[in-house]
């Protein structure tokens, strides 16, 4: 970003960390409306064109014997069908589209935002603060329309001693409604984090030309951490993805079958 | 760039992190809300069904590739087994001949055999009548030959031969 190159100039070392994930206009100065271009759209709209050109145009030969991109789509096809298939359960594979397009939001999302300059859309709390409440709301929406109040039973483990089950229907029903929170923050935690620390250790690589000494040190160390750290980020990326997606199939697996 | 002045904003206003400036919020959730929307309907209308059709289309063309290539190997088997079924028979007719062959010929060397026992034995019968004869003809040769010398000898002596005492007495000394 032009604010590491501004840098030197001052003399000095300066930590912009969180600037990368600044929301700004696109064609103007002015302040953020809710229907201004911004980066998030711009770097979302790179997102739709990224899953078209892997799962659309990739298919398009339709070929039985599949070339790369077709190979691909179709691992992520197969991989997220399965994931829906046995956590959720056979009755979930309807919801199949739902959690794909989650799950392929995040994970192009995650990658886009690995590219050097790129603005990361899913470390917004907004981003996944959404997607979380609306898996949230969907999956007890469908709870209460399967089973009435009968879903209620997903918080009176009847498993447990009669005594205990008071206490644990409380515990249930705080962790019932903490999910959607842990379910956005872990994402975008994780991918702001992770962003944040490469660009502390970013801000680091120019040390030699401040200080030739210290800097014969720290510029190699800090470009190893970024290497490492970025090796470390291409991972939580999917993982991330992978960790949302299967949380909602559990989610759902809970409204589907909401005895234990 | 207008990061500085923003950068400034956000300073004061989420403390250093743009992820908790409130005003930002409306214009992400708008345009993620629309970006899902669009990526639920590339995926549900296109991208989806036709994955799932070229999954099932291969699915189908490696059963039937499958129960092709068991056809082709039942098929195979059959081939074997009537191959080994036709060298069979004919190993087994080849015996046969053989056997017949050799009845054929040890039939027709014992007829041979026993027609030729035959005819040696006829013709051994035939020379021992003819030594019979012979000797026959030899003993009643010598009979008379000797019948006519004993009467010449004893003419010669003078005396006068009865000639069936000559015969008893030459019948007598031939059984000797």
């Amino acid at each position: 970003m032009a604010t590491e190159a501004n840098t030197a100039d001052d003399g000095g070392l300066v930590f912009h960390p969180m600037d990368q994930f600044i929301v700004k206009p696109l064609f103007s100065d002015g302040p953020v409306g809710m229907f201004t271009i911004t980066n998030v759209t711009m770097w979302m709209a790179l997102t739709v064109l990224a899953i078209i050109a892997l799962l659309v145009l990739g298919t398009s030969k339709r070929s039985t014997v599949p070339g790369r991109t077709q190979s691909i789509a179709e691992l992520a096809y197969g991989f997220v069908y399965k994931m829906v298939e046995d956590v959720a359960g056979k009755d979930g594979v309807k919801f199949f589209p739902y959690i794909m397009t989650l799950f392929m939001f995040i994970v192009v999302s995650n990658f886009l935002g690995l590219l050097p300059a790129a603005f990361t859309t899913t470390s917004h709390i907004a981003v996944t603060a959404v997607m979380a409440m609306a898996v949230f709301i969907a999956v007890t929406v469908i709870g209460f329309v399967k089973h009435g109040a009968g879903y209620l039973g997903l918080f009176w483990i009847s498993a447990a001693p009669l005594p205990l089950r008071p206490i644990l229907a409380l515990i249930e029903v705080i962790s019932y409604f903490v999910r959607p929170v842990s379910h956005s923050i872990r994402l975008a935690g994780n991918m702001m984090a992770g962003h944040a620390v490469i660009k502390v250790f970013a801000a680091f690589a120019p040390m030699i030309t401040i200080s030739v000494g210290v800097g014969i040190l720290v510029t190699p160390l800090s470009i190893l951490a970024i290497t490492a750290i970025y090796a470390l980020e291409v991972l939580v990326a999917f993982i991330q993805a992978y960790v949302f997606a299967i949380l909602t199939c559990v989610y759902l697996k809970d409204a589907l079958h909401p005895h234990h | 760039m207008a990061t500085d002045t923003t950068a400034a904003a956000d300073a004061a206003s989420g403390a250093g992190m743009p992820q908790l400036d409130i005003t930002t919020y409306s214009n992400q959730i708008f345009w993620l809300v629309v970006t899902l929307v669009v990526i639920y309907f590339v995926l549900s209308r296109v991208a989806l069904p036709r994955i799932a059709a070229v999954l099932a289309e291969r699915q189908g063309t490696i059963t039937n590739d499958i129960a092709a290539a068991e056809d082709l190997k039942a098929k195979a088997a059959e081939a074997e087994e009537a191959y080994n079924k036709a060298l069979a028979d004919a190993r087994a007719e080849a015996q046969k001949i053989i056997a017949e062959t050799k009845a054929d010929i040890k039939a027709e060397l014992d007829e041979a055999v026993a027609k030729a026992d035959a005819e040696i034995a006829a013709k051994t019968a035939e020379g021992d009548k003819k030594i019979a004869e012979i000797r026959e003809g030899a003993l009643e040769s010598v009979k008379e030959v000797a019948k006519d010398t004993a009467q010449e000898v004893v003419a010669a002596m003078g005396g006068k031969a009865d000639a069936r005492s000559v015969t008893a007495a030459v019948n007598a000394r031939m059984k000797e």
